[in-house]
């Protein structure tokens, strides 16, 4: 167990300081951040000038070595366009995108769950017809374009048409309430206006995919022995299904919400591009357009970071839910 | 038993694989439904240029008094109807989509085979020559999949820039693992079967036990995943557009024809983002409707 965990942690570096060199010479070759920088008429030298200030004028692998040097001590540069620690910027954002997310996760998970269950009690019936064509629809629309669609219906068109409809923001956070000195949006009227459409969209992809995982788990869990067993000793089918069946449906569950937690983060970066919601995936698309080099770098390094971190959390509970998996080191 | 009483013609006549394989489908009236849209679709691409209302790329013939027409306008010239109405450039938006439709299902359809064949190689050789060689291949298919697709192309194409070819090129860096893990397991099913063992003592070369023998055996679960990959890499190449990293302004996919109309939604002009997100999602849900059937048709469990 030990060794599997040092292993995949060694994994982990690796992945990171492969990733780091890649996009550090990716981004390297593509374009001048300078011209993007200052305006289109400034002289040559103040060109030059700004190019020594930012160390852009020595060679590439000076450039990296200096970067990884600096990035051994959580020092990730300072961001061109702001002028601010790349890290700390990520980490300012990071609340509004984690929010976000736990936000879909609960929807997700409150609408999808009871929405699977009944599907998978029911197969014949209309509804559960009704639930499933609805989760290919689910998987199929594409997220940006639902996301849109909201804002259209419920920050648009319903209030022009209907007087009393309330008006549903359509970008930005809302009010927010200082935690522990981190700006929360969930805790006022205003923040949760504001979550609510970027939160739906982003948890329709993800409802779905509970909504099929749980039926399918349903069906295998309730031809089993201690199902009928269950019934047998004349249970109400409230407390069979409450207890007993649902029970063995959290395991995969929990699973996938875990491993789906970490796309969702990703897929936060269309959703917040949509919603201008101040998140890190926002970031992470205008530091791209504007080619600020850092902020990318950084960006990509926490990511892998909370990436490589979430699967082995998830593994490994794995193995704890379920002793049935055995880790193995897998000696190559 | 009484089917066969009751149907003596069916009997007679011997039922190939393929046959079985189009009578399971058409038994799920949805899937048939997809497969109808994925029809449409296709045609729509294909044909763009001659049932389009009119070429969006000839700026000549756009007339910027039309521009933000709504659905049903009449053109100033009176030559045509805009019955999808128009965007801020003045095109129609009902050619658009067709033109729109022929790039995103072009990009989806060759980064899918790309992957496909790519991916279907890199897994039978790691489940054939095994060892050290299978771990390091897995190890690499793993990390891949580790990271969700959207940062990877978005990372990708940040770094190569924006055009078709780019976006071609980062969906199949995208996609392979997929095949290449379906493949690697399917293989390793087939390689302990009997007619591989034949092949073996008959001496056959290893490419062609591999290429001729286990391929088409493997290939069932490889198509289910590659219908299902096709929908997610449009989906996906439409985000990527839409977020402005994919393909470039002068050839409009129709993720791009949404973002076009993202600044004109909150007037009102909800046409020009609406539709091409319909065309969109006609075509991934027929996909889907389609691949889900597919799957249990082409199960070895379902098997009657």
């Amino acid at each position: 167990m030990l060794v599997y965990v040092i292993r995949r942690l060694m994994q982990a570096v690796l992945v990171m300081v492969v990733m780091s060199a890649l996009v550090f010479a990716g981004i390297y070759l593509i374009g001048d951040p300078v011209t993007m920088m200052i305006s289109p008429d400034a002289s040559e030298a103040d060109r030059a000038a700004v190019r020594t200030a930012l160390g852009l004028d020595q060679p590439m692998w000076e450039q990296y070595l200096v970067f990884v040097n600096a990035a051994i001590h959580g020092d990730f540069g300072k961001s061109f366009l702001a002028g601010q620690p790349a890290m700390g910027l990520i980490f300012d954002r990071l609340p509004a995108t984690l929010e976000l997310a736990f936000a879909s996760l609960v929807i997700s998970l409150v609408i999808g769950l009871p929405m699977g269950v009944y599907a998978g009690l029911r197969p014949n019936s209309i509804g559960t017809k009704t639930i499933m064509t609805g989760s290919i629809l689910g998987f199929s629309l594409p997220n940006f374009w639902v996301g849109l669609m909201l804002i259209m219906t419920f920050a648009v068109v319903l209030p022009d048409m209907i007087s009393w409809w309330p008006r549903l923001p359509a970008s930005g956070r809302g009010t927010t309430v200082d935690v522990l000195g981190v700006r929360l949006s969930i805790f006022t009227l205003d923040g949760w206006r504001h979550l609510l459409l970027p939160a739906i969209t982003l948890a329709l992809y993800k409802g779905a995919l509970i909504v099929r995982l749980a039926r399918a788990t349903a069906r295998e869990v309730l031809p089993m022995d201690y199902v009928k067993f269950a019934r047998a000793k004349g249970l109400s089918e409230r407390r069979i299904v409450g207890v007993h069946v649902l029970k063995n449906i959290m395991i995969p569950i929990a699973t996938v919400s875990g491993l789906e937690f970490g796309q969702t983060v990703a897929f936060a970066v269309v959703t917040e591009t949509v919603f201008s919601w101040p998140g890190v995936g926002k970031l992470l698309i205008d530091s791209i357009l504007l080619l600020d080099r850092p902020v990318v770098v950084a960006y990509l390094v926490v990511i892998v970071f909370f990436f490589v971190i979430l699967n082995l959390v998830v593994d490994l509970l794995y193995s704890v839910l379920d002793p049935r998996v055995r880790l193995e080191s897998r000696a190559s | 038993m009484t089917d066969q009483a009751l149907e003596p013609a069916a009997v007679a006549k011997p039922q190939t694989p393929f046959r079985r394989i189009v009578s399971d489908f058409c038994e799920n009236r949805l899937a048939v439904f997809g497969l109808v849209l994925v029809a449409v679709s296709i045609f729509v691409a294909v044909f763009a240029p001659l049932i389009s209302p009119q070429n969006p790329f000839d700026i000549a013939s756009l007339d910027l008094l039309d521009a933000k027409s709504p659905p049903g306008t009449v053109s100033s010239d009176g030559s045509m109807t805009y019955w999808l109405g128009t965007d801020g450039q003045a095109r129609d938006m009902l050619s658009a989509i067709f033109y729109g439709m022929r790039i995103s299902l072009f990009v989806g359809f060759v980064s899918v085979a790309a992957a496909l064949a790519i991916g279907t190689a890199i897994g039978l050789i790691a489940a054939y020559a095994g060892g050290r060689l299978d771990a390091f291949l897995m190890r690499i298919v793993d990390i891949m999949l580790s990271f969700p697709s959207i940062l990877v192309a978005l990372i990708l194409l940040s770094l190569l820039g924006k055009g078709i070819d780019k976006v071609l090129i980062s969906l199949v860096l995208v996609q392979w693992a997929y095949f290449a893990r379906a493949a690697r397991g399917a293989a390793l099913v087939e390689r302990n079967k009997e007619y591989v063992e034949a092949a073996t003592c008959l001496a056959l070369p290893t490419s062609r036990i591999v290429f001729r023998h286990m391929l088409p055996n493997c290939l069932p679960s490889l198509i289910v995943i590659a219908t299902i990959t096709l929908a997610r890499a449009i989906a996906l190449e439409a985000t990527l557009s839409f977020l402005g990293v994919g393909v470039p302004v002068t050839e409009p996919s129709l993720g791009m024809l949404i973002a076009n109309g993202f600044e004109f939604l909150l007037s009102g002009s909800y046409w020009i983002s609406f539709f091409p997100g319909i065309a969109l999602a006609i075509a991934i849900v027929g996909i889907n409707l389609a691949g889900d059937q597919l799957r249990d048709v082409l199960n070895p469990r379902n098997l009657r």
